[in-house]
């Protein structure tokens, strides 16, 4: 496969596993020439941010003896923020499942989430990484046929 | 056939998260919008000279609308609202609050608090589409529309008064749709994501 081509079976595969959804192609819609690393910029901050998250989240729930819900919920909300606003799909599915959870007083449910949503982010950042390298070598390309 | 320059309006946008501020700064910029961002509610308030700790030359600066997040440490969009509708040079700006979250009691109580609209996020560009009537009708409220505006005006309100009370129950109808969508989702599948509980 060219490098085209697998970038287009990786998108296409991303998007039916729900790694991304629809959000994500409007970002991609808002690239442009003028503003060209607009998406690995936006993924580049998501990543910060969800890191961060992620691990206060570790903290509240292994170091504390008692589980400070209220925290994590207040944690879980902004991520998923950030991942409906990058489309990040299955990590805001498993925010909006925590949630559910909480609001039901389920714990088994609550980690069981939590663990879910730092699974399907560290999916999608191989993936999004494998993605942005695909990338690069086709526009490395692109660029040495021009020269 | 003679080009008219589009006037650049400016447009206030209050964030806490860094990344919801780049994209909506990208998404106003692509609309034509000159842009300014802040982090917070204080920080919108002291751009606009109303803080404070604001000097004279601030308030020299022209805003004509101001779209906010909702949830926001220390001033929610919703206060920031408030306090921008209680103030005498600022009440006609409009204003718009984002959410991530559809909670049609919010939704009501900001439309109720003087809000123009109320975005669900992810923010669409064709969600932005909405906002150059409310500049206008802003400006026309102030008295400082040029002819070509005024006559854009007037072809919008004749068109919006059939829609308006129309648009607010098509508002809430989509948030209780969307919710009662997300429920189903929730009961039928956990979208693929399997959890093993007890």
């Amino acid at each position: 496969m060219t490098p085209t081509e697998e970038l287009n079976s990786l998108m296409n595969w991303m998007f039916s596993e729900g790694l991304l959804d629809q959000q994500f192609q409007q970002l991609q819609m808002l690239q442009d020439a003028s503003n060209p690393d607009f998406v690995s910029e936006v993924i580049t901050l998501f990543c910060k941010d969800s890191e961060i998250i992620l691990a206060e989240l570790t903290k509240l729930l292994r170091d504390q003896p008692v589980v400070d819900f209220q925290k994590v919920d207040a944690y879980v909300h902004q991520l998923k923020g950030s991942s409906s606003s990058v489309g990040a799909n299955n990590v805001k599915l498993a925010c909006i499942h925590f949630r559910q959870f909480y609001e039901e007083n389920n714990k088994e449910g609550c980690f069981s989430s939590l663990n879910a949503m730092e699974r399907e982010y560290f999916r999608l950042k191989d993936k999004l990484g494998t993605m942005l390298q695909l990338e690069q070598r086709i526009q490395a390309y692109e660029s040495s046929k021009h020269n | 056939m003679a080009v008219e320059a589009e006037a650049r309006f400016h447009v206030l946008a209050v964030d806490d998260s860094l990344m919801d501020r780049k994209l909506i700064e990208k998404l106003l910029k692509i609309s034509s919008f000159h842009v300014t961002t802040v982090d917070s509610g204080s920080k919108a308030l002291e751009f606009l000279g109303l803080s404070a700790t604001a000097s004279p030359e601030q308030s020299e600066i022209e805003v004509n609308l101001i779209i906010t997040d909702y949830s926001m440490p220390g001033m929610t969009g919703y206060d920031l609202l408030k306090r921008i509708k209680g103030s005498s040079s600022f009440k006609d700006i409009p204003v718009v609050i984002m959410s991530a979250e559809n909670v049609p009691s919010r939704i009501n109580r900001c439309l109720e608090g003087g809000a123009e609209e109320f975005f669900l996020k992810p923010v669409r560009l064709s969600d932005l589409k909405k906002l150059r009537p409310h500049i206008l009708k802003g400006k026309s409220k102030e008295g400082h529309l040029s002819q070509e505006e005024s006559s854009e005006i007037d072809k919008i309100t004749s068109r919006s008064i059939s829609h308006d009370s129309s648009s607010i129950c098509s508002k809430r109808k989509a948030m209780d749709e969307e919710s009662a969508q997300e429920r189903r989702r929730l009961r039928l599948s956990c979208g693929g994501l399997q959890y093993d509980l007890a």
